[in-house]
């Protein structure tokens, strides 16, 4: 078996942690986004601790596969997997947009670990191109995943970026929806729909995996299927829940960009055990 | 005197480049014939990507392979450059004090029969307010080859701004010097201090006024960023009054930019002589520099003015 149960395991109990950093980091900062970052938790992390060929200890090996977060107000999702894989000490989480920390509000590359830096929607996937157009060039074999968010495709950067990496066939590209289907104002299909995505991803001449974006074995099996995909980029539509694993946050739109309180922390807290 | 085209300088210069350093990459959207970057495209088509009629996606494109330790030069128009991906700009290369080196072609008036949705007369400001973005305005075609050599041995974001028509070529400018402005002609009975095409029009002027008995010390302000701030001081310390002129907006641009060294320092008289609140329009181009005052004449005047305290 590839991808065994106590892996499935041992990557529940590292998502877990990964969650309880996020709620106490966005407790101590009193500001930022936890609906998304827990959403999409479970994919960064099976990506940094099953996928990623990356050294926590030289973040500039240049070899290493790169990550680029487009959606970057989930970088407290970031962060906890960057502190938990060893590129910083883990009390640097609790100087979270903090003055003069290097845990901005979006991502800032003064953190090890980030590539580039973002905030700005719609750009990243475009970033994460000129990546793959970089490997090809170099004839190096390192991929770069960059994870997306749903409501940020109604950015028409995203569109631009999608058509490029399929006309130069950068294979070495996978992305991560984080279908989630809440953005700022409400539902994503109430405040512009972007469905059908698979459709339209299909069409843009994408491979396209469809799953569970909170199920380790179909994430781990997700990943698998991009790498193997010859000629075409891969997209992984990881239907999602956002706030997910905190009970009063899922599918919360109040969520999206509000710190949990002192009390709703330790009622998490006790949830994420 | 020789007249070239300074995309054509950019071309070519872009292979001399593309032959030191493999690391050289270059990114179009759709206008590599226009930009030049095509001559480039010919020689080393695997170090050139067209992105399409993309603006937005070429400058995050550019970033990205920046990241990943390329010398990306990014072009299209200064107008869609500058305007239409800024956010990308801004973000993507700028704050990550990316290696991408844009330059950007067919700025100002200058574009001329194309008229205003294609000329860009509000870049440099777009550019200047960005912080680690460094600005080289080019007079000429050896001064732009100079200007790419620069930004490519530099590291970090670059906007190089170039025109669209043929450029007289200036003699004897000196040596060039990346953040350190020229100048061109001595004098201390005023200062004109001028940027690209603007640049042979303020040499004309000061010829000019040679003859009627006025000196007027000429700058060529290639570099917009970093600014040269003491040749600015030393101006307005030394002459009686500064004149700008600039295919540009008076808003942000080079006026502005020496406004804001001489009211620190000495504030004295200058006189902007640029576009103010107004698009461009179709013309030619020697017909539009008449219809927005921005010939060697207006200059002549302007630095005259100054001189003879007429222009209260």
């Amino acid at each position: 078996m590839k991808h065994p149960e106590s892996q499935i395991i041992e990557l529940q109990e590292r998502a877990k942690q990964v969650r309880r950093l996020i709620v106490q980091m966005l407790c101590k900062a009193c500001s930022g986004h936890p609906g998304g970052s827990l959403s999409s938790s479970d994919l960064v992390t099976v990506l940094y601790f099953a996928v990623l060929r990356h050294r926590p200890q030289e973040p500039h090996w240049p070899d290493r596969d790169r990550f680029h977060m487009s959606k970057g107000h989930c970088c407290p999702l970031w962060y906890a997997v960057l502190a938990e894989s060893g590129y910083f000490p883990q009390e640097k989480l609790w100087t979270l947009r903090q003055l003069g920390s290097m845990l901005q509000g979006h991502p800032d590359r003064r953190t090890p670990g980030v590539e580039v830096g973002s905030g700005s929607l719609g750009q990243g996937l475009s970033v994460a191109g000129g990546m793959c157009l970089a490997g090809k060039m170099d004839k190096k074999d390192y991929r770069v995943y960059c994870l997306i968010g749903d409501g940020e495709m109604q950015e028409g950067n995203i569109w631009e970026g999608a058509m490029s990496a399929a006309h130069y066939k950068l294979d070495n590209l996978c992305v991560m929806l984080d279908f989630n289907g809440f953005q700022i104002d409400g539902k994503v299909a109430d405040v512009m729909n972007v469905e059908p995505v698979k459709d339209k991803w299909k069409a843009f001449g994408w491979n396209t995996i469809e799953i569970d974006g909170h199920n380790m074995k179909e994430i781990l099996s997700a990943y698998d299927k991009a790498g193997e995909t010859k000629g075409k980029p891969s997209i992984i539509i990881a239907h999602t829940v956002k706030g997910k694993g905190v009970s009063f946050m899922e599918n919360m739109v109040d969520f999206h960009g509000r710190a949990p309180t002192k009390e709703e922390t330790e009622q998490a807290m006790r949830e994420l055990a | 005197m020789e007249m070239i085209y300074q995309r054509d300088v950019y071309g070519k210069t872009l292979v001399e480049l593309g032959r030191e350093n493999k690391d050289i990459v270059v990114l179009d959207a759709d206008l590599s014939s226009s930009t030049r970057t095509k001559i480039f495209a010919e020689e080393f088509p695997e170090q050139f990507r067209n992105i399409g009629v993309a603006e937005q996606n070429l400058m995050a494109t550019a970033a990205g392979l920046a990241s990943c330790s390329k010398i990306v030069f990014a072009s299209t128009f200064a107008m869609f450059a500058a305007g239409r991906a800024w956010d990308q700009v801004r973000n993507s290369i700028c704050y990550n004090r990316l290696n991408v080196k844009i330059v950007a072609t067919h700025a100002g008036l200058s574009v001329g029969p194309d008229g205003a949705s294609h000329q860009a007369l509000e870049d440099i400001a777009l550019m200047r307010a960005i912080p680690n973005m460094n600005i080289i305005v080019p007079c000429d075609g050896p001064q732009t080859r100079e200007a790419i050599i620069a930004a490519a041995r530099t590291p970090g974001p670059f906007y190089i701004r170039l025109g669209r028509a043929k450029f007289l070529t200036l003699e004897n400018k000196g040596e060039f010097v990346f953040g350190k402005a020229q100048v061109l002609m001595p004098g201390n009975d005023a200062a004109i201090i001028s940027c690209g095409l603007m640049v042979n029009e303020a040499v004309s002027a000061a010829e000019a006024l040679l003859k009627r008995g006025i000196r007027a010390r000429v700058i060529n302000m290639h570099t917009i960023r970093p600014l040269d701030a003491g040749v600015i001081r030393q101006a307005a310390e030394e002459t009686r009054g500064i004149v700008v002129c600039e295919e540009h907006s008076a808003v942000g641009g080079l006026t502005s930019a020496v406004d804001e060294v001489v009211t620190e320092t000495h504030p004295v008289r200058v006189k902007g002589l640029n576009v103010r609140g107004r698009f461009g329009q179709s013309g030619d181009p020697s017909e539009l520099l008449k219809e927005y005052k921005l010939t060697s004449g207006d200059i002549e005047k302007a630095a005259a003015d100054i001189v003879t305290g007429n222009d209260s």
